[in-house]
């Protein structure tokens, strides 16, 4: 007698979860306690944080913000009958030294410079960041800025940056004639050479020609007055900016097809990733000027720059060929199957997919970049680190060091924290697959 | 024997053979390495042909259809494709690519672009259409395919037949005069192999010349007007479809729609 025959008569009606699953309680449940070991745990980490709190809370809750040396601090909270090494901060450094900090030894009359320069940043890179809520043709602006920022930070003549322009632009009028007349390889050597010989004979003549005709300018401001955030600020944009750029390009060099391309690119790589970053600052602070030719004046933080940039490029071009790695070739074989060309290809199949792929690896290197432009104080440029050394070495505040490196670290996390959340923001929107 | 693709009646008033040559290939031969994966390939379409080509995997069948748009690469012989000899060119390539539409096993839809700009990226920046014309033409065949209303939507909350439906109207929306199908309806629940076929049904309707890789082995009774069954790199047999499943001749064949047909 088998009686597996069932047939349902109604249909069951939904009900409401129990109340211990939802909820505070139901959420702690889940994420506190849910073992015996999640508990210990929990228990733990609670400790732990309340002993790193009684420690630090009282040392920064200190009412030193006025004072005006190590030893006037000391006198106030010995007022307060707070004695001994760790009894308080000491945050009249910070008050004292803030705009410092930030701007280094930069003519303070001219701080407007610096300080227009970075909101413009801001304002640059809106059509970037948020292509999606600012109007297209902002990026004109941004196409601008690279042009505009030297020329704030380092003031000089305007006609210095309008003939580099003048060469881009020149650049490209040749490649459209002659891509148009001949051939796209023909007008693109065509633009290269005549970009190299314009900037190479004539751009500095002219500028120099056109500068006495319309003094127009700012005023110069030599680079070994730049210190504080906005040396890192500018190191760290620069590079950053160009660092992706020739990442994709040396990715892609290193997937082709064509030897000596490839052969450059995976050298180039591989030497960049074999040598620390120090090393590559030595060479720019030391040994470039040694193959220079004698009476060249290099600026020291465009050489600065440049290492930076190679530096994190070479490790770009890793990350975004992980993201080139994972995209099935279907997608590269229906590219090809519409007839787009290889590099259309790129910019609207591929690239886009791979770079999204690539975005924690890709802000990771930014961060880390953007940190690593410390450094720099090695080689003797003031950034806030090396400015840290600075302000010790004044009578007032020898000896202050948790308060001077807190307040860097402050610095630089409100920045690397941006753009670790920005990346996750991206993230977010450009996620297509299952929504 | 195998059902039929459809019940749907078929109209055979526009399947009409042109004198017409849309492909020709002659002595083709191709190797993997060292591995001989094409034998002496002798193929001639004419424009308006429906061909199916069936056989055991691993026969060469993939890589025939895939050579005939250079997403492989042959190594002896000659292909002409719609008057154009594919050889290593790279304007002969990217222009018999956009004569001649293909449609994959998986797809290859654009995960990162809505359905609607899947179907225009092609004309717009290939064949330089005006945005707006592109994306009339886009909605009129994503219509035809019976999926108008997805358009704004990401491949990716797509099912796998209406994927294929847009990558169908993804190619033809190139004006392709010849569309390759490899395999299109092999990475799709059975359910949905039906909506894909009666696509194909529609398009062979209108007098596209057709070459499939498939093994609904319906559509070919139905559809074709000439079926190749390949084996070992070669073409082994080919003949009308009535003849084909009727009356085969070779032994191997004998043996293969045995294999997929006998129960």
């Amino acid at each position: 007698m088998s009686d597996i025959s069932f047939v349902r008569t109604e249909m069951l009606p939904e009900q409401a979860p129990p109340a211990s699953s939802v909820g505070a309680i139901g959420w702690m449940r889940v994420n506190l306690f849910s073992t015996p070991l999640n508990t210990i745990l929990t228990l733990a980490a609670v400790a732990l944080i309340y002993f790193v709190l009684v420690a630090l809370v009282p040392w920064a809750w200190s009412p030193t913000w006025n004072a005006t040396s190590l030893k006037n601090c000391r006198e106030i909270l010995a007022e307060l009958g707070r004695e001994g090494h760790f009894s308080g901060a000491c945050w009249g450094v910070i008050q004292d030294r803030w705009v410092q900090l930030f701007m280094g030894f930069y003519p303070p009359e001219h701080y407007w410079r610096p300080i227009s320069a970075f909101i413009l940043l801001g304002v640059a890179l809106l059509p970037i960041l948020y292509s999606d809520k600012v109007p297209a043709k902002m990026m004109w602006f941004t196409g601008l800025y690279p042009f505009l920022m030297p020329l704030l930070l380092w003031g000089g003549s305007v006609w210095t940056p309008v003939m580099v322009l003048a060469g881009f632009v020149l650049a490209f009028l040749v490649y459209k004639f002659l891509t148009e007349q001949t051939g796209e390889l023909i007008g693109l050597i065509a633009a290269v050479v005549v970009a190299v010989l314009w900037w190479g004979f004539f751009a500095s003549a002219l500028a120099g020609a056109l500068a006495d005709i319309i003094p127009v300018g700012l005023e110069p401001v030599d680079s070994r007055k730049f210190g504080g955030m906005m040396l890192s600020l500018t190191i760290g944009v620069v590079s950053i900016g160009f660092s992706l750029p020739i990442g994709i390009v040396l990715a892609l060099g290193r997937q082709s097809d064509l030897l000596i391309v490839k052969a450059l690119c995976v050298g180039f790589i591989e030497f960049i990733r074999g040598v620390p970053l120090i090393t590559l600052l030595f060479v720019a602070s030391t040994l470039l000027n040694i193959f220079m030719p004698p009476g060249t004046n290099f600026d020291i933080i465009m050489r600065v720059i440049i290492m930076a940039t190679l530096f994190a490029s070479a490790y770009m071009a890793e990350v975004i060929r992980g993201g080139l790695a994972a995209l099935p070739t279907g997608q590269y074989e229906g590219a090809d199957s519409l007839g787009l060309n290889y590099w259309q290809a790129q910019r609207l199949i591929i690239m886009p997919q791979a770079l999204k792929i690539s975005i924690p690896g890709i802000v990771s290197t930014f961060i880390g970049l953007f940190k690593d432009t410390t450094l720099v104080s090695v080689i003797g440029l003031l950034d806030p680190l090396g400015l840290s050394n600075a302000i010790r070495a004044d009578s007032d505040w020898n000896g202050v060091v948790w308060e001077l490196y807190g307040f860097i670290a402050l610095m630089f996390f409100v920045f690397c924290f941006s753009m670790s959340r920005y990346s996750m923001y991206l993230e977010r929107k450009l996620q297509t697959g299952h929504r | 024997m195998s059902e039929l693709a459809t019940n749907r009646q078929i109209d055979r008033s526009k399947m009409q053979v042109s004198d017409e040559v849309a492909i020709e290939i002659n002595n083709m031969n191709k190797w993997y390495g060292s591995f001989h994966v094409l034998r002496d390939i002798n193929l001639t379409v004419n424009q308006g042909e429906r061909i199916v080509i069936a056989g055991p995997s691993g026969s060469g069948k993939s890589t025939l259809i895939r050579c005939l748009n250079a997403l492989e690469e042959h190594q002896q012989g000659k292909i002409v494709v719609d008057g154009t000899e594919l050889s290593n060119d790279l304007k002969n390539i990217d222009k018999i690519r956009s004569e001649v539409g293909m449609v994959f096993q998986h797809f290859n839809l654009f995960p990162h672009l809505t359905i609607l700009e899947n179907c225009t990226l092609a004309p717009i920046w290939v064949r330089k259409t005006p945005r707006k014309e592109a994306e009339e033409r886009a909605m009129h065949f994503l219509e035809k395919v019976k999926i108008p209303e997805q358009a704004d939507k990401y491949p990716g909350q797509l099912s796998g037949g209406q994927q294929q439906r847009v990558a169908i109207a993804r190619s033809l929306c190139m004006m392709p005069r010849i569309m390759l199908f490899d395999e299109p309806t092999s990475a799709l629940d059975p359910e949905m192999i039906k909506e894909v076929l009666d696509t194909m049904i529609e398009l062979a309707e209108e007098g596209m010349t057709m070459l499939c890789v498939t093994h609904e082995m319906g559509f070919a009774r139905q559809v074709a007007n000439r079926v190749i069954f390949m084996d070992a790199g070669q073409i082994v047999e080919q003949n009308e479809p009535e003849e084909f499943f009727n009356n085969p001749k070779s032994e191997r064949t004998q043996l293969f729609l045995s294999q997929i047909l006998g129960h």
